[in-house]
């Protein structure tokens, strides 16, 4: 039996629901709307298990699910080496999100990661600390950041609301993911011209620590 | 894991035998101290846990730290200290290198010639591995500082280099920068006033972006010096010709340079040969960011393995932790599993 790792709410399954239906296999919940089991036709041999999306990139490395749909940004930031342990499948057109680094927007000197890398020596001189960014994307922004040769900082852990963490005084600035840039403009910040750290979008995962043989599930997709 | 305990025995003798006194570290450190000194790369590289009373605690990933803290608190130069223990490294990717390993230091606080507390411990680390054949580097981060602090610029200028020498791909941003016209910065759109950061500073940061739009870049010449100088390497003695001729460029660098004549009489004296010891202005700058003067490292010719042994001069750390007060310091360590494995070419 392969297992089919799919987000278990929201808008990300229904668009998974929809993408896996136009390549003909009908994913389906049974029982209630609120019960986290379900089932797959069109193909043989392919159970559905309904997971956290920010769980799916464990149980494919770990090789509990054959396949699973999450973004490239929890992929890369849970796995290290993520290529080792996932190989993907497809892009699916959808989920699409930028991991982005924004500011205030009152900080009018600060454009680019450059400017950011200054303030933050001026405000650790001032503040004596070091100039706090917002993230629950600690492996992917450290990264970033020090390929970037950006010094003086420190990552504190936002697990949500990530845009007030900087009116609340937790943060000085942020690293969150984006769609439309809406909340990020709305909790008066502004994305620095060269702050994209990562794009992301939906995407069909293969574990290469799960075994099973997935190819008639991967046949069907690309046969659409 | 006898013959590890023995290794690390001997090793301890031979640092004992100059004077050093034996001292401990808690493998558990407070994690605040290590984080502010450097900064948010160490949390790829160390195990950091937390407990509800005490907060984030460090698995200790070396003992420079704790030993430079213990001797600023209760201790007068001149000191020798040595230790023997495990270090812990998180490794974020894989890099086939062990998590836990075995680390014999030796760290030395003396007031008396720099040059010759450099050469010393060279020498001893020297004389230690020396049945080992191994290939020895080292460098001084002092040079590049005294050929910043010689350009023709501003002090904003000089000290955003000299912040980033670790970070040779910035720095060479930076370099690159500075040495044309400043372009016209088109600054943000602005909005309410959020967060810490105050509304005067950014005044004054602006204000500074507009001197900085009329500073003149940096000269031609002076850019292809410090870029001759970054690219100097040879065994010592070729090095410092180079150097020496290099000094009629970068007049700044002349203090530096006859340091490091005194350093390598002071070697010759000691025993080195120093015509086998390579020397790169560049050698260490992208390694540990606390090593401000000269710096070394010894070599097996093995792929995947770290230096077998490492160390240099840190009176900048010492004046961090020392609040106020600051030490000259020089230190090193060997790592054991690795001494032993390239005497007996055996496995662990």
């Amino acid at each position: 039996m392969i297992k089919l790792g799919v987000p278990s709410k929201g808008r990300l399954m229904k668009e998974t629901f929809d993408w896996f239906a136009e390549c003909g296999v009908q994913l389906l919940k049974s029982g209630s709307d609120r019960e986290y089991v379900g089932r797959v036709e069109g193909v043989n041999g392919v159970e559905l298990v309904l997971l956290s999306a920010g769980e799916i990139p464990r149980e494919l490395a770990a090789g509990r699910i054959h396949l699973g749909v999450t973004g490239t940004d929890l992929v890369h930031e849970k796995l290290a080496n993520w290529a080792d342990a996932v190989e993907p499948v497809a892009e699916m057109g959808f989920g699409f999100a930028d991991l982005i680094i924004a500011v205030p927007a009152c900080w009018r000197d600060v454009t680019y990661l450059h400017d950011l890398d200054a303030v933050a020596a001026r405000f650790r001189a001032e503040h004596g600390f070091r100039l706090r960014i917002a993230t629950k994307y600690h492996r992917l922004v450290r990264q970033f950041l020090t390929a970037q040769g950006v010094a003086d900082y420190q990552l504190v852990d936002s697990q949500g609301a990530t845009e007030g963490a900087v009116k609340n005084e937790t943060a000085e600035a942020i690293a969150d993911i984006t769609t439309t840039g809406a909340t990020i403009a709305a909790n008066h910040l502004r994305i620095l011209e060269d702050g994209l750290v990562l794009k992301s979008e939906a995407t069909l995962w293969k574990s290469r620590n799960a075994g099973g043989d997935c190819g008639p599930l991967i046949r069907k997709i690309g046969t659409q | 894991m006898s013959q590890l305990r023995a290794e690390t025995a001997r090793l301890l003798a031979v640092f004992e035998a100059t004077g050093a006194v034996r001292v401990e570290a808690d493998i558990l450190q407070p994690a605040a101290v290590l984080l502010d000194l450097y900064g948010e790369d160490i949390r790829a590289r160390a195990y950091v846990t937390s407990d509800p009373l005490r907060g984030e605690q460090m698995l200790r990933p070396d003992f420079t730290v704790p030993v430079v803290q213990r001797h600023m608190a209760v201790s007068a130069e001149p000191a020798r200290y040595t230790y023997a223990g495990p270090v812990f490294r998180y490794q974020d990717s894989a890099t086939g290198r062990a998590a836990q390993s075995e680390q014999v230091g030796y760290e030395v606080f003396d007031r008396s010639a720099p040059a010759g507390i450099e050469a010393e411990v060279f020498g001893l680390f020297h004389r230690i591995l020396a049945p080992l054949g191994l290939t020895a580097s080292t460098g001084d981060v002092g040079l590049l500082r005294a050929a910043i602090d010689g350009l023709t610029t501003s002090g904003a200028r000089k000290a955003a280099l000299r912040r980033h020498i670790w970070r040779p791909l910035r720095f060479q941003s930076l370099l690159t920068r500075f040495s044309q016209p400043v372009a016209q910065k088109v600054l943000g759109a602005g909005g309410q006033h959020i967060g810490l950061r105050t509304a005067q500073d950014v005044h004054e940061r602006l204000a500074q972006l507009q001197d900085e739009a009329t500073a003149p870049p940096i000269p031609a010449a002076e850019i292809e010096a410090l870029t001759d100088l970054l690219a100097i390497r040879g065994k010592l003695p070729d090095a410092l010709k180079l150097l020496q001729a290099l000094t009629r460029r970068l007049p700044s660098i002349g203090p530096a340079v006859a340091h490091m004549a005194v350093r390598i009489k002071a070697l010759d004296t000691a025993g080195v040969d120093v015509a086998q010891i390579g020397f790169e202005v560049a050698y260490g700058l992208t390694a540990m960011e606390y090593y401000d003067g000269f710096v070394f490292g010894f070599y097996a010719a093995k792929v995947g393995w770290p230096a077998i042994a490492s160390g240099g001069r840190y009176d900048a750390l010492t004046r961090v932790l020392g609040q106020g007060r600051a030490v000259p310091a020089v230190g090193g360590i060997i790592r054991p599993e690795y001494s032993l494995r390239a005497a007996t070419g055996s496995a662990l």
